[in-house]
């Protein structure tokens, strides 16, 4: 949770114009990570990732003198991000996130095995094998640093667009008007992409926790 | 009267419903459900601690190289040619 802190637009604007390094640095430190974790899910790999960042930082600057503040600064700089990003996937011959359905975004959030099913006399499609509350997992257990490797091990094995909207929203702290107008993607489909990241960390987690659990 | 709202139903709902996004009709036969359904309880509370526990995690720092080059291309930048 990078930019959770509230930050002055025109003052962090007029700063950068004003040759104030300080004020670029702290920007950078800000949004880099949000930005790499973005790119990478646009290009093949981490060090293309990085070299496309630096890029758009290189286009922030270039652009920064003509930034008229109709967009905030976050959207503009995320928007001068996934066009580099976008340029360098395809020309990697990768499809672009949000512009291509992966044919994973079709899977259902939930494993249909574990409901009943639509025909059965008592419970149609309720749950079969219910999942169990966590509410008995130690909370130190609950926040171990292995139980975060699984969790970002489960978002790096979502879609890209999937990864780029959760990373967004829960991860960074986002809202969904702020992540819809950095991608250009609707409210509902935003909505779509975050729900079926966070049921596949769910799921991920829930394998963790109960694999974990002496029965 | 609509039938009432079954658990796989529910769980496709649970960003909506955490979202505000539901219909006022369907808001109310979802807490409905989850009012009489400790499976979806539970769900609703691993979907609620999976979005705490994502917010945990943190960016990676920007590398000292990948910075200088940042900070070169600002001095760069406001020099006036
Ligand atoms: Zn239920």
């Amino acid at each position: 949770m990078t930019d959770r802190e509230e930050v002055n637009e025109e003052e962090v604007v007029a700063a950068l114009r004003a040759g104030d390094e300080a004020a670029f640095v702290k920007l950078v430190e800000m949004f880099n990570g949000t930005m790499l974790r973005v790119a990478m899910g646009f290009v093949s790999s981490r060090a293309v990732a990085e070299e496309v960042v630096q890029e758009a930082w290189l286009g922030v600057l270039k652009g920064l003198q003509a930034f008229e503040g109709r967009s905030s600064l976050k959207t503009w700089i995320f928007r001068i991000l996934t066009n580099i990003a976008k340029t360098r996937g395809q020309r990697e011959g990768r499809s672009v996130p949000f512009s291509s359905l992966d044919p994973r975004e079709d899977e259902p959030v939930v494993d249909p095995s574990r409901f009943h099913p639509p025909d059965h006399p008592q419970w149609p499609n309720a749950w079969a094998a219910p999942p169990r509350s966590w509410s008995d997992v130690p909370e130190d257990a609950l926040l171990s640093k292995e139980t975060r490797t699984a969790v970002e091990k489960a978002i790096k094995s979502t879609p890209p667009s999937q990864r780029i909207v959760i990373t967004l929203r829960d991860v960074d702290g986002w809202s969904s008007e702020e992540v819809c107008n950095a991608l250009h993607i609707t409210e509902t489909n935003q909505r779509v992409l975050l729900h079926r990241a966070r049921s596949r960390v769910r799921a991920a987690l829930e394998r963790y926790l109960d694999g974990e659990r002496v029965p | 009267m609509r039938k009432p709202m079954s658990c796989k139903d529910l769980v496709v709902l649970v960003t909506m419903y955490f979202e505000e996004a539901l219909p006022r009709r369907d808001r109310k036969r979802f807490e409905k459900h989850i009012a009489g359904c400790p499976g979806c309880t539970a769900y609703l509370d691993q979907m609620r601690m999976t979005i705490k526990l994502t917010g945990t995690l943190t960016d990676d720092a920007i590398s000292p190289a990948a910075e200088a080059v940042l900070i070169a291309a600002f001095r760069d930048w406001k020099q006036p040619r």
